[in-house]
């Protein structure tokens, strides 16, 4: 039975003021059942203040046999992170 | 609405009045506690992971709810019982549930109309129970209207996603929908302590909110491609402990913890 009915990837957002992050997938036959399904799943123990849900199906993933010519150019490119500037002092939280 | 008037604090030195609301307490809470238990059966049986959780949710809600109920029966009471004994150690005839909670989960279709025929009442009664002018009572009211509401927009939901559904869906659900309906009008029975407790502004009146509650469910199972059913006469008993032949069954299982190892705590 759950083979027909559509997956949906469901992101919380755990407080005001922080992203929605990707907590993992469910089934239901429509966005509203989906917000549901995920309050109950999902945030039963007090994880989040707000849902999304996307059907799984919209989500256009990389191939993982490109991730050679995708990521592994960046693998030695260490002067793309800012770590060698000089940061004054009175700078904090950097 | 009637405005909020405080309980007269010799209300409770009359012991008839005092039996009076327990009485009326025990035909609110045995509802929450005897759906709960029937939601309970439930836990692993759902048919996918989602609504099996779902309903285990609602099922622990209502326990929640039940437990604050029984604590606040127990302090009236005063006679050092707990509310371990209210919930386990009565007999059959002493429950005071509606006969609407004791059905069985038939399948799928037939848990969820019961639990949206409950829902819908519930909801209306904890609203109106936020005017109570017992304290506690208003407290325990504003406590569970969000659960409450929760509870009725999924069994909502999913009765329009039933009805409107497959053929085989609607099918089931306009089953479940004939069969459960005369079991509906009992929930707006008023007895003789419920009677006491609206006259002292303790209870709110739930004969006043029946038309309005049957305008809501029929808005939703038209909305469901369902039909209202229509029934010569509504079915009673449970509130005044006549039940209906699975309430046996289910204290059986209920109870048989407490019985075997009396004194366990939950």
């Amino acid at each position: 039975m759950s083979k027909e009915i559509p997956l949906w990837e469901v992101f919380i957002r755990s407080k005001n003021g922080l992203e929605h992050r990707h907590c993992g997938s469910l089934h239901a036959e429509d966005a509203e059942m989906a917000l549901n399904n995920a309050r109950d799943v999902y945030t039963r123990r007090n994880e989040g203040v707000s849902i999304w849900v996307v059907e799984s199906k919209h989500i256009t993933a990389s191939n993982p046999q490109d991730s050679g010519e995708l990521f592994e150019p960046a693998a030695d490119k260490v002067y793309r992170h800012p770590t060698f500037y000089e940061l004054p002092d009175e700078l904090k939280h950097m | 609405m009637k405005p909020i008037r405080e309980l007269n604090p010799q209300f409770l030195e009359s012991k008839e009045n005092k039996q009076h609301l327990i009485d009326y307490l025990l035909g609110v809470a045995d509802n929450y506690l005897i759906l709960a238990q029937r939601l309970g059966e439930l836990c692993g049986h759902g048919p996918n992971l989602e609504p099996d959780i779902a309903i285990t949710n609602i099922s622990l809600d209502l326990l929640g709810q039940v437990r604050s109920f029984y604590q606040y029966i127990s302090q009236i009471k005063g006679d050092g019982s707990t509310e371990d004994d209210i919930a386990f150690l009565r007999k059959e005839r002493e429950y005071r549930s509606v006969l609407l909670v004791q059905q069985p989960n038939t399948d799928f279709a037939y848990v969820i109309a019961r639990q949206f025929f409950f829902d819908v009442f519930n909801k209306m009664f904890l609203n109106a129970l936020q005017q109570s002018a017992d304290e506690t009572l208003r407290a325990l009211a504003f406590k569970g209207i969000k659960e409450a509401s929760y509870h009725e927009r999924f069994s909502g939901d999913w009765l329009k996603r039933l009805g409107d559904g497959t053929e085989e869906s609607h099918d089931k659900a306009q089953k479940a929908v004939n069969d459960l309906w005369v079991f509906t009008d009992e929930l707006f029975q008023v007895n003789e302590s419920d009677s006491a407790m609206i006259d002292a502004g303790v209870a709110p009146d739930m004969l006043q909110l029946r038309e309005y509650y049957y305008e809501k469910v029929e808005n939703l199972l038209t909305e469901a491609t369902l039909e209202v059913p229509e029934v010569p006469y509504f079915q009673k008993g449970g509130k005044n402990g006549l039940h209906s032949e699975y309430m046996g069954y289910i204290l059986a299982e209920m109870q048989y913890m407490q019985r075997t190892y009396p004194n366990s705590k939950w």
